[in-house]
């Protein structure tokens, strides 16, 4: 490969995709497959909104309700929240620990393949007899009767994806105890990469017990199994319980890189040092323990016995001491720093008070009498869409404007970024604030319409209006990245003047082998540290130019995501159709070629020589 | 980090030794852990050949798993040598984890 840059043809372009290895491409495909699904899921939010605007309505009929509901849930959590984290893990934990790549490279293609493969499958089923109907969490006892295959898509589509993400949440692991550049200990790491590193811890333990209950599920229903059916000596609560094992710490993979995003950005624009750094950091820890702890707070009028809800219901009201402690270290942080309301920063204002919010309702349903009361009503869907749209997409959504300039070189307009911001952020709290109140009045969550005059009537019309404010926002979004990927100027490292930590020193376009010479880390915030002496570089060194090694793109992790793909319509068709065997044999077939492809053939990767580093600037692309 | 350049330099008189010493003492520990092994194993085939109750036969062979697991870990897969801190936590973890979870099961959903 040469380090000059070169115009290429669509073909060769769209195969370097393809085989692609470098952690910057690869986040930039985690980002627009995110992104992609994250408008099928808004898309499916609003027919439900539509649907319930006003009572009675035969906008969609129950079936079809239970499906958009079911796939937009599912969409939303697998599909779009974790892979855009993930792109912005990719794009920036690298660059902000001073590695060349993360630790494997491979992996993270595959890791990618996987999710994309599974996420396409498990949208198939709308073209392939019904979605899967039995709500995100699938619970056994109605999944199990589900007809049609609907649920068979949901289960094994999300093995599929599920496997790319254990993949990719084992390599950011490794990637954070090994790769990080010299002086830079683990409390000096940024809290992004902090946050990073303990939601892949997460996905790291939570994960298995999901794929469990999937292979479960899909030996019930696909190859004639018993383990949820009490009436051949099966137990449905195991689902529950697998699911929820699982379920809790997800909520707080998800939240933890949003976290760590909002502590980038309020101390970058504040323009100060994050205030209790160390207490951010422990705090960050204690919640992935504690997330462990309270999965049966999802299942507290399941019947689990007094001694058990009273355990659970304890031990989730203790993680909102972490998590308060990290809400004042970041009013603390903002107390007397030199505020810039760029877009991020608006963002990250507009997050503190929702999120609270959303925090305070978690508060409340830990008290297991209460819950009584909460459960399964509109109160809960308010709860977790505070945390989830007040957290994760608004910290989604000032991630893409603080790292655009990272990942392409140019930046959103911020009018437009703000513009945004106003639409969604208004849409989105009269869209749920009031589903609070609907809950506490008695409407139950799940409901395809409702009879008119309970006095919900009105509530369910502000609701959906929220919605169009919050699409309006999305649309507004969607013309700032065409129109600034049309202009396409070029901004250069360090765009919003204030960065703090090593990504922001690179210069742009980055480089495909990020750093020419690895750099030193001289305290938390380096690059910080850096401009304050006056080095112009932005950086020290720790090692004389040399050869770097780097490695080959491969085809590979396709190959391998597309067996499964393949298998997985065999496992569906199973004992229905005659070549559903041969194609599951096929596939598995496949992938375990392109498994023993990559293990017997040796591949070294190739250096690119201190010669040709001397005087290369910029990147390849 | 220097993952491109493999310096090899050789090993001085001193270095040399103490290298050796640090290998007999590692092989000395292994060999001790394997004999420990084999007796613990021995001991679970006694237990049941004896024909003691399964209740408590059950209990003792699961302990006995144990720490034999433990002994595994520190000694043939050298957790105990330094800079193992990382995997330890993330070993020790996943137990607490998977006891809790297994806890929980035998306490509310078997019992
Ligand atoms: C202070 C922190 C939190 C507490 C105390 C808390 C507590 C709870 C409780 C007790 C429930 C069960 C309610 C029920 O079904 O009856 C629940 C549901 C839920 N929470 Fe939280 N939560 C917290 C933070 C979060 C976060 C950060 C997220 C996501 C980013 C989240 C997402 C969810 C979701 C998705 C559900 C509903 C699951 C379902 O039944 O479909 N929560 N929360
Ligand atoms: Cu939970």
């Amino acid at each position: 490969m040469s380090a000059i840059a070169q115009k290429k043809g669509f073909g060769s372009a769209l195969w370097d995709w393809l085989t692609t290895v470098d952690h910057k491409k690869i986040a930039i495909l985690y980002l627009a497959s995110g992104g992609f699904f994250f408008v099928v899921g808004g898309i499916e939010a609003m027919l439900i909104r539509i649907q319930l605007a006003v009572p009675d309505n035969s906008f969609l009929s129950a079936g079809l309700y239970n499906e958009i509901l079911t796939m937009h849930g599912t969409t939303m959590i697998f599909l779009a929240a974790m892979p855009i984290l993930f792109g912005y893990m990719n794009a920036v934990v690298p660059l902000q620990i001073g590695a060349r790549d993360v630790a494997f490279p491979f992996l993270n293609s595959l890791g990618f393949w996987l999710f994309f493969f599974g996420g396409i499958f498990l949208n198939l089923s709308w073209f392939m007899g019904g979605a899967p109907d039995a709500g995100w969490t699938s619970y056994a006892s109605l999944s199990l009767y589900s007809p049609g295959h609907g649920i068979d898509f949901y289960a094994l589509g999300l093995q599929i994806s599920g496997a790319g993400t254990y993949i990719a949440g084992i390599n950011f692991l490794v990637t954070i105890i090994n790769m990080r550049a010299p002086g830079m200990t683990y409390m000096r790491m940024p809290l992004f990469t902090w946050t990073t590193f303990v939601a892949s811890a997460l996905i790291l333990f939570a994960f298995p017990p999901l794929t469990i209950g999937l292979f479960f599920l899909i030996f019930d229903r696909m190859f004639g199994a018993n383990f949820f059916d009490h009436t051949m000596g099966g137990n449905t609560i195991i689902w529950e319980h697998l699911f929820w094992i699982f379920g809790h710490p997800e909520v707080y993979i998800l939240i933890l890189p949003a976290f760590g995003i909002f502590s980038e950005i309020f101390a970058i624009f504040s323009r100060k040092r994050l205030f209790g750094y160390s207490a951010m950091v422990f705090a960050t820890v204690l919640i992935g323990f504690l997330g462990f702890m309270v999965w049966a707070h999802h299942m507290f009028t399941v019947g689990l016995g007094p001694t058990a809800n009273a355990i659970f219901a304890v031990a989730t009201m203790a993680i909102a001491v972490p998590t308060g402690v990290k809400i004042f270290n970041w009013l603390l942080t903002i107390w007397g720093g030199s505020i810039k309301v760029t877009t991020p920063m608006l963002y990250a204002l507009g997050f503190i008070p929702s999120f609270v919010a959303g925090g305070v309702t978690g508060v409340m349903q830990a008290a297991a009498p209460l819950d009584y009361q909460l459960h399964d009503s509109y109160f809960i869907v308010a709860h977790f869409h505070y945390v989830i749209v007040g957290g994760v997409v608004l910290a989604i959504l000032a991630g893409l404007h603080l790292y655009w300039p990272l990942m392409f070189n140019t930046m959103l307009s911020e009018k437009l970024g703000k513009i945004t911001f106003w639409f969604f952020f208004l849409g989105f709290h009269a869209t749920f604030f009031i589903q609070h109140f609907l809950g506490l009045m008695g409407m139950p969550r799940r409901v395809y319409t409702f009879i008119e005059g309970q006095g919900w009537d009105l509530f369910n019309f502000i609701s959906s209006m929220g919605a169009i404010l919050m699409a309006i926002g999305v649309i507004v979004l969607v013309i700032n990245i065409v129109m600034t990927t049309v202009k396409n100027v070029p901004v250069g490292n360090d765009p919003w003047k204030d960065g703090r930590t090593l990504e922001w020193a690179i210069p742009q376009p980055v480089p495909f082998y990020n750093f020419k010479r690895t750099p030193l880390v001289r305290g938390l915030d380096t690059f910080w540290i850096e401009k304050q002496e006056g080095n112009k570089e932005g950086m020290s060194y720790a090692e004389p130019l040399s050869d770097i090694h780097m490695p080959n793109n491969s085809f590979i992790p396709f190959v391998m995501s597309l067996g499964l793909f393949i298998a997985a319509f065999g496992a569906l068709y199973n004992g229905e159709k005659a070549w559903a065997v041969p194609v599951l044999v096929i596939g598995l077939g496949i992938t375990l070629a392109s498994m023993a492809t990559r293990s017997l053939k040796d591949d070294h990767g190739y250096h690119i020589h201190k010669e040709d580093l001397m005087d290369h600037k910029g990147g390849n692309y | 980090m220097g993952h491109d350049t493999h310096v090899v330099v050789a090993k001085n008189k001193t270095q040399y030794e103490y290298a050796r010493r640090k290998r007999s003492q590692t092989m000395q520990m292994q060999v001790v852990t394997f004999a420990i092994m084999i007796f613990l194993t021995f001991i679970a085939f006694a237990a049941v050949a004896a024909g003691m109750s399964a209740y408590y036969v059950g209990p003792v062979i699961l302990l006995l798993a144990a720490i034999q697991v433990v002994l595994q870990l520190y000694y043939f897969m050298h957790m105990s040598e330094k800079g193992h801190n990382m995997p330890a936590f993330f070993l020790y973890s996943g137990a607490l984890f998977g006891f809790t979870f297994v806890i929980t099961f035998l306490t509310i959903v078997w019992w």
